[in-house]
């Protein structure tokens, strides 16, 4: 498997895959799709998955060990209006997932007669990461001697470097969905992920410093030394920081937020807040928003699952719809939810191919793929001299939301304060909070530097978590809550 | 499709001698089978319906090298005879490739020998009816609904049942088993007044549906909190006492458990490091962890490493007694472990609580209320500000704002921070009211001052 045709996209390689493994051809596919479809329900789907993950993690300058995991299953949804019912086996069989199906099928009653459903493949969708050599196929001792350099490239860096925790992430995974709408597609996802975090001490304090990066392609990219060094370096340059960092300020101030990673903004103010389901239901605090400013003018925020190799993209989503670049808010304006099938269908518009799912385990939600803001024409520069007294932040770790009062937090990593324009004293531990709607009404500069983020974000959402993207230019907003300890 | 505890263990023997044959020195495995049952209500809808049976088989494979020991673990769900033997092969090939570890090793001794029925399930709910969780979720989507005319929404009630059976044995000679359910309901709805919308939630969970909260209250209790926080609102930026009620004070006593783990300890990353044996907390803060409390949604009769499960102080009167420990982590420190090893199928063990609690005090929250002169109730909490290598805190809250020991309003968009060591000593009442809804539960608690962020 190591080696595969380059011609060959990834749907092409994730059918052979399916078929020459478990046997999974068009008719025994239709075979287990229509156990589902003998009662009366609108929509039928199998979702086959067969993932390999390994990871690798140094600690104390020991590869302490090595993990591989196998994840295989089926999950079967039937659909009828509203009501789903939801079935997984972690057998991957044409009877395992008829089995499944007579289990998804108990949300109708009533049988029915059925024409026998034809599956064949669907509409041609991207190749987004075509790699040649799956990440988890890199040898492990490769990748044991690669930690092995970061370690001792790291503690080179300062003597204030007590501990060094990195580890290399792989996945691979095989995916098929077939629905009784007669879509039959495939995909073969790539993941990559290195993290890098340095913990520091000086005296009796001690700071962690954070740094990963990651995507969907080929681990080679990532051990291009000018790549993992830049990793290694940041995460030694914000825990030595955090050393210097004063406690922050508390209270409501202009924030100026650096290109990239403070996207999250993005993710949990508004992005949470469109998809589809929250709307539908009417539960999201921009529910009956469609067509209405939410935003200033200038902000334009997207949805994109079709960057290549980026980590939140997806050739297609979880249900067979090809990934699509969504603009969410044009030029301020709302314009666009996120959408699986179900609630698409519900809500009279056509998917979006946000549907996605954690695992065959999963019921599939309308979810987030890469969400950033169009870049405007300030420079970031004078953005951050036009605050007098504010805050400047650079990297942030989490976030949430609560989609129907849309309150939103993020807390960043790496701060300053903003004295008279310029780059105060780094600060430590805010926590931003902020109100989802109106938040993005308040930004009155956008610069001209978008970033997407490294590719570490995984989002969480009902249990289950997805890898996503976000990306942002330097923005300032006015009047946003901040949660420091200095009154 | 389940199979039967004497299948499972025949599955763990395969997989142990797979790897010893393999060239493994030492080799620890553990399976889990389960069945899980899951329904959400929505109105007078059901929204969907999910039901799974699922099994999970994990090696741990050491292997000797020159200065210790090489680990590897390995997963999968395929329990065919050959296929376990691959991956035992596998595993012992993947851990020749990591480096030797001093310190890696399954315990020497003081394994389980008893294990203890902790009332961990209920035969009578073993064949629980689809239907009967149907009913308990529409019991409680419609008592919230019920509630108040401003309750006009909600994202669902959700009822769930699970079982599962554990076997984990090892190349030191212990094999051991045990079954155990959960059962949980949970309602979160939506009240809508002008402008102002808000969702809250309520949740009941325990190893026997006989224990589960009245469904109909726990969609009455759900709507209550959504009510009472409608037209909330910013306050302005102060420093005044926060009482955490029973459902956010848990979160505090979780997170001084994981700086109390010994993985945190050895590798420094938690600002309790250096105060084993020192107050930590105000003088009435007494915290325990106990894997055996019969029908604890965290008992167990042994941990992930089969090492007994047991009570252990972890903070008494206010001192630091002990740090939670599981094998490796105790090594590190020379001390023994406490029974702490958590495990799943695709990671190593490491420290985990079972059944963590802080001991109540005499004060109900009504009455904590009732004294004080102006400061805040936090109800709900959001993000993940904190940090465990320094203590600092700050998160997102919503919540009641209090003058003269009544609630007068809702407050909203706020965030509550200090230093977690500060905010540990400085615990001033603790509350008498102990619910348990999951494997951490907490009285509400008073800390005497925090920041609190607003206009």
């Amino acid at each position: 498997m190591s080696a595969s045709d380059p011609t060959e996209t990834s749907a092409d390689r994730a059918l052979d895959f399916f078929r020459d493994r478990f046997d999974l051809d068009d008719s025994s596919l239709a075979a287990a799709l229509d156990t589902a479809l003998e009662r009366q329900v609108d929509y039928a789907d199998l979702y086959f998955e067969y993932t390999t993950t390994d990871s690798v993690s140094l600690e104390e300058g020991i590869v302490k060990s090595g993990d591989r995991h196998l994840e295989q299953g089926v999950g079967v949804r039937a659909v009828r209006g509203e009501r789903q019912g939801y079935a997984h086996s972690d057998d991957i069989s044409v009877e395992s997932a008829r089995l499944a199906a007579g289990t998804a099928r108990a949300i109708a009653d009533e049988t029915r007669e059925h024409a026998p459903v034809a599956v064949s493949t669907g509409a041609a969708g991207h190749d987004l990461y075509p790699i040649a050599t799956a990440p988890t196929d890199v040898p492990v001792a490769t990748k044991v001697d690669w930690l092995n350099e970061i370690d001792a490239y790291a503690r080179a860096k300062s003597p204030k470097v007590s501990q060094v925790m990195a580890s290399v992430v792989c996945q691979h995974k095989h995916t098929l969905v077939a629905a009784s709408n007669g879509t039959r597609v495939a995909d073969v996802l790539p993941l990559v992920r290195v993290n890098v975090q340095v913990l520091a001490a000086d005296g009796s304090r001690r700071e962690v410093g954070y740094q990963g990066a990651g995507g969907r392609f080929e681990l080679e990219e990532m051990r291009d030394p000018s790549r993992w060094q830049g990793l290694v370096d940041e995460a030694v340059r914000i825990a030595l920081l955090n050393l210097e960092a004063e406690a922050c300020p508390a209270g409501a101030m202009d924030v100026v937020l650096g290109p990239g990673w403070p996207g999250i903004l993005l993710h949990e103010a508004i992005g949470h807040g469109l998809e589809g389901d929250f709307n539908r239901k009417k539960t999201s605090a921009f529910s009956d928003k469609m067509g209405q400013r939410v935003a200033a003018e200038g902000v334009t925020v997207v949805d994109d699952g079709t960057i290549p190799g980026r980590r939140g993209s997806i050739n297609v989503d979880d249900e067979g719809t090809p990934s699509k670049r969504n603009v969410l808010i044009e030029n301020g304006v709302l314009v666009g939810y996120m959408q699986d099938r179900l609630n698409a269908e519900l809500m009279g518009v056509e998917p979006t191919g946000n549907g996605r799912r954690e695992s065959y385990a999963h019921l599939p939600l309308p979810r987030m793929t890469n969400t950033f803001m169009l870049a405007g024409e300030d420079d970031p520069q004078d953005i951050l001299e036009s605050v007098e007294d504010g805050l400047y932040a650079v990297s942030f770790g989490g976030g949430q939301v609560d989609i129907t009062s849309g309150k939103f937090v993020f807390s960043a990593s790496e701060a300053y304060r903003i004295e008279g324009g310029r780059i105060g004293r780094p600060v430590k531990g805010a926590t931003l909070i902020g109100n989802g709607p109106d938040v993005l009404t308040r930004v009155t500069r956008i610069g001209h530097d978008l970033a997407l983020d490294e590719g570490v974000g995984t989002c969480g959402k009902d249990g289950q978590g997805v890898p996503v993207g976000v990306g942002l230019p330097t923005i300032r907003v006015n009047d946003l809550t901040v949660g420091g300890t200095e009154g | 499709m389940s199979a039967s505890q004497q299948e499972m263990e025949a599955v763990v023997q395969h997989a142990l001698e797979s790897a010893a044959r393999a060239g493994a020195s030492q080799t620890d495995v553990l399976l889990v089978e389960g069945d899980d049952r899951e329904v959400r209500v929505r109105g007078d809808e059901i929204e969907f319906v999910k039901q799974a049976q699922e099994r999970g088989l994990g090696i741990r494979a050491l292997v000797d090298g020159k200065e210790g020991r090489q680990t590897s673990i390995v997963s999968t769900s395929d329990l065919a005879p050959d296929a376990v033997a691959r991956m035992a092969e596998e595993a012992v090939a993947l851990a020749r490739a990591t480096a030797a570890d001093p310190t890696a090793g399954l315990p020497d001794a003081g394994f389980a020998t008893d294990l203890p029925d902790l009332g961990l399930f209920d035969p009578a709910d073993q064949n629980v009816a689809l239907d009967a969780r149907i009913e308990d979720a529409k019991r409680a989507e419609a008592a919230a609904r019920d509630f108040d005319p401003r309750i006009d929404n909600s994202e669902g009630s959700q009822a769930s049942s699970g079982h599962a059976r554990v076997v984990y044995g090892n190349s030191q000679g212990f094999l051991g088993s045990y079954a155990s359910a959960s059962h949980g309901l949970f309602a979160e709805p939506l009240a809508r007044e002008g402008d102002s919308m808000q969702r809250d939630y309520w949740m009941t969970s325990a190893r026997r549906l006989a224990d589960l909260e009245d469904a109909a209250a726990v969609g009455r209790k759900a709507a209550e909190r959504a009510i009472r926080r409608l037209g909330g609102k910013r306050v302005e930026t102060c420093e005044v006492p926060v009482i955490f009620d029973g459902m956010t004070a848990p979160s505090l006593i979780g997170q001084l458990a994981s700086c109390a783990s010994g993985y945190s300890v050895y590798r420094e990353s938690t600002f309790l490091g250096d105060k084993l044996g020192e107050s930590i907390a105000a003088s009435a803060v007494t915290i325990i962890d106990d894997g055996r409390l019969p029908g604890g949604l965290g008992s167990k009769p042994f941990d992930g490493e089969g090492q007994p499960t047991r009570r252990n102080v972890l903070v008494d009167n206010g001192v630091l007694k002990t740090w939670l420990l599981d094998t490796y982590s105790g090594r590190k420190l020379d001390l023994p472990s406490t029974g702490s090893a958590a495990r799943g199928t695709g990671s190593a063990p490491r420290v985990g609580t079972t059944n963590l609690w802080l001991e109540p005090g005499e004060q109900t929250l009504d009455e904590m209320i009732g004294e004080l002169d102006r400061g805040l109730v936090v109800t709900e909490l959001i993000g993940m500000g904190f940090n465990p290598t320094t203590g600092d805190y700050s998160r997102g809250a919503a919540g009641l704002w209090v003058e003269k020991g009544e609630v007068v309003h809702p407050v909203e968009e706020i965030t509550i921070a200090g230093n977690f060591g500060d905010m540990l000593q400085s615990i001033d009442r603790i509350g008498s009211e102990l619910v348990w809804r999951g494997r951490t539960a907490a009285p509400p608690l008073r800390i005497a001052s925090m920041t609190l962020a607003g206009e």
